[in-house]
């Protein structure tokens, strides 16, 4: 990107620099559009979003069903949640692994001052600025240690704060927040209008998330924002250019901790019921793989991770047909991408059909009630696999021995080499099929299947692409 | 005064096993100058680890129902966890850490995280939520042993001590006179410069990754025997504890993760006893605060210098 090259910079000749300014557009329309995206300069920023944000209002007027204006909420609130750790982990550099916890200070602190719990019935203009304010207030206190304590320490004294958080509920069973029992009867959002519906929510939550990213934005641009980019990249520098590297790390702190306590309170008010259980370390685990999909240190990578983790996540893993097609669709995706030449990607695909049919049989032959099972996938998949996976009628010790199996044949697999990587791939994709029609699939087992494939994305993500989909790489001078 | 005695006894052990978790964690920040998360997980499939060999050796749900004499059966059940956890946590750092190595800090952290996200829901899916009993008392007897003080403290709890102490002992002696310490010891202070002179540092680090673990899985047995509790979720707890333990100690430091791990055990212990059962674990993040506000860098730790 950036200006078209004139001619020949340092360290390329001509000829690069013609092929750097061909490759400088996209073909046909798309290029075009890019074009129209340079015209427009600093404010093609604020253009797609204003072009996002009219595509989302649009979209319950397009007449989607109630369960999907509720995994567009969730979505909303995971955005926001994500914009806000990226203050912290994106641009100030600091790991936040406490996050959860403000999240879970905005919910409960309007659940108590916005319910009968002791009947405050506080309206939305009064009790989130007090929600927020309190919720900065705290990343005061845990920030106040950023004074001395970096990276790592930070880390561990972050981890436990969000236990803390945890703990401090759960103790509190007779008291207001409710212990184990959470808090119930939340009020909606009232105070200038009230909102009685699932879309009403979805308007607020569009309309915070869009300001919420303006506000940042302009944050981002401004002096704070440089501050904050530069006590990441190097606090020493930092501080030598005069820039307070405590205040500022505190304060992105602070920042973080308003934008997850806002979000916090609109969703207690959503859900009408906040539990201990909605604040602990798989929620944490999301917003992070929600920001580094994204790529940490941009906003519209925040929201765009966001969106794709939890369509995926919530919208599409709960229901077996779906997840099943994501299963299958990423195998077969990876071997055509991965596998070349074409003939290799044939001889793999061919030899593992026909071992599974000669296994189905002979299983079949030997012993009929391991293949009564059949497979507990939907959709047609189930049905062009049924006479070549093997299912036992109560699968799930087979499955637990498949998964053991099929972990230490993607071990083997990448450890092997050459010929005898090609010839593994055969076996494990048999029993990474067995593994999911036997278990991963089955109804009891789902939530837990979506929170193993959660863990394998943030390993994965982190690993083949750390900055992201929209991250730029950065480049890390040694310490 | 018995009830002192009393607390200072399960203060020691307690320490002792967060101590060795605390170790393991430690002697891989060393080398990698990473924070493992998932290295409480290592101790939950330890204790499991223990507690299937437990059952494949006849279960204890009943008095002597083992057909195993009960000293080979945990020794059996000390050396396969050390070793199926170790192997773990060698296999967790070719295909999650190795690839980070030379990644911003904030990676292999994140990374470490999803870990153990990972590992908590496949034992979730591999062994069920519920929660398992070593039942140690059916084999162990919770009578014998010796009394102190009026105290009595069993066979379990010596044997947990000892262990501990015997396994410090060797570490000690394992990092400060073998040729693999001395190579751990010059990959932790510059790795480059140690594969300069030779020394095969893809190697130290696995092994460095092994002890470690390993160490975490012998804990996991331990807490098991001591706890009899074993479910999923352990493991966070614990690492949680064994974290701070490190960090209060200095992280990186041995000396530091022991005494780090005897500081908290005692502070649980006696919190546990005097003040409330209920706010263990904020008063011991209240401890974690007061140290490292006073001490940033743990108690041993020392400061370092910023190089520009």
């Amino acid at each position: 990107m950036g200006e078209p090259s004139a001619g020949p910079a340092v360290g390329a000749d001509e000829w690069v620099a013609r092929q750097a300014g061909r490759r400088e557009y996209l073909p046909s329309w798309l290029g075009a559009a890019q074009r129209a995206d340079e015209r427009l300069g600093p404010w093609s920023w604020w253009a797609k979003l204003a072009f996002v944000g009219l595509v989302a209002l649009s979209l319950p007027l397009l007449g989607i069903g109630p369960f999907q204006i509720q995994v567009g909420i969730d979505t909303l609130v995971l955005a926001m949640l994500a914009v806000g750790l990226n203050i912290c982990v994106g641009w100030t550099g600091l790991l936040d692994l406490g996050y959860i916890a403000f999240f879970g200070v905005g919910a409960y602190g309007f659940a108590v001052l916005s319910s009968s719990q002791i009947n405050l019935h506080w309206a939305d203009y009064f009790s989130m600025p007090v929600v927020m304010i309190a919720a900065a207030l705290l990343g005061l206190l845990v920030g106040l240690p950023t004074r001395r304590l970096i990276g790592d320490y930070l880390a561990v004294v972050t981890l436990f704060l969000g236990q803390i958080f945890g703990d401090v509920v759960l103790n509190d069973a007779r008291g207001v927040l409710g212990g184990t029992n959470g808090i119930v009867g939340i009020d909606p959002v009232h105070g200038i209008g009230t909102i009685g519906s699932n879309e009403g929510y979805y308007y607020l939550l569009l309309f915070l998330l869009i300001a919420t990213m303006a506000v940042l934005r302009l944050l981002e641009t401004s002096r704070t924002g440089r501050a904050w980019r530069a006590v990441r990249e190097d606090p020493l520098a930092a501080d030598s250019m005069t820039i307070p590297v405590t205040r500022v790390r505190i304060m992105a702190f602070m920042f973080g901790a308003m934008v997850a306590a806002l979000t916090g309170s609109i969703y207690a008010s959503q859900q009408i019921s906040v539990f201990p259980g909605n604040f602990d370390i798989s929620v944490l685990i999301l917003v992070y793989a929600a920001l580094i999909l994204g790529g940490t240190g941009s906003i519209a990578g925040a929201v765009t991770g966001a969106l794709v983790l939890n369509i995926v996540y919530d919208g599409l893993l709960r229901n077996p047909t779906y997840s099943g097609y994501i299963f299958y669709g990423l195998i077969v995706l990876t071997l055509v991408v991965k596998l070349r030449p074409w003939r290799r990607l044939a001889a793999v695909l061919g030899a593992t059909a026909v071992l599974g049919v000669i296994a189905h049989a002979a299983v079949g032959a030997v012993w009929p009630a391991a293949v009564a099972g059949g497979p507990q996938s939907g959709g047609w998949i189930a049905s062009v696999i049924r006479d070549w996976v093997i299912v036992p009628s109560s699968p799930q010790t087979l499955g637990r021995f498949a998964f053991v199996l099929l972990v230490c044949l993607v071990i083997g697999l990448v450890q092997a080499k050459g010929w005898w990587r090609t010839a593994l791939l055969v076996p494990t994709l048999y029993v990474a099929s067995i593994a999911w029609e036997a278990i991963l699939i089955s109804p009891s087992e789902v939530a837990v299947t979506r929170n193993i494939m959660l863990g394998v994305i943030v390993i994965v993500i982190m690993i083949s692409r750390p900055q992201g989909i929209f991250g730029a790489r950065r480049v890390e001078t040694a310490t | 005064m018995t009830y002192f005695v009393t607390q200072l006894v399960s203060g020691l052990i307690l320490g002792a096993l967060y101590a060795l978790v605390a170790l393991g964690f430690s002697m891989v920040y060393g080398v990698l100058k990473m924070l493992n998360f998932a290295h409480g997980d290592l101790y939950m499939v330890g204790a499991y680890v223990g507690f299937f060999l437990i059952q494949w050796f006849g279960g204890s749900s009943a008095p002597s129902t083992l057909w195993i004499p009960v000293p080979l059966l945990v020794t059996l059940m000390f050396v396969s966890a050390a070793l199926v956890v170790g192997g773990l946590g060698v296999v967790l750092e070719r295909f999650a850490y190795r690839p980070l190595r030379d990644a911003p800090r904030i990676a292999p952290l994140i990374t470490a995280i999803g870990v153990s996200f990972f590992l908590q829901n496949v034992a979730l899916l591999l062994f069920g939520g519920q929660y398992r009993n070593y039942n140690t008392p059916n084999f162990i007897s919770l009578y014998s042993g010796i009394k102190i003080a009026g105290v009595s403290i069993d066979d379990a709890q010596i044997l947990v001590l000892v262990l501990t102490v015997v396994l410090m002992v060797a570490l000690r002696l394992l990092v400060g006179r073998t040729t693999l310490g001395k190579q751990m010891r010059a990959v932790a202070t510059d790795r480059e410069a140690a594969e300069m002179m030779g020394i095969n540092v893809n190697r130290t680090i696995s092994a460095t990754f092994f002890i470690g673990s390993a160490l975490a899985g012998v804990a996991g047995v331990m807490g098991g025997l001591l706890f009899n509790q074993v479910y999923n979720l352990i493991g966070f707890q614990q690492g949680l504890y064994a974290f701070s333990a490190a960090v209060v100690g200095g992280i990186g430091s041995m000396p530091g993760a022991v005494l780090g791990g005897l500081l908290i055990g005692l502070t649980q212990s006696f919190i546990n006893g005097y003040v409330s059962t209920q706010y263990v674990n904020q008063l011991t993040f209240a401890l974690l605060i007061a140290v490292l506000l006073v001490r940033p860098r743990g108690v041993i730790g020392r400061a370092q210098l910023a190089k520009v």
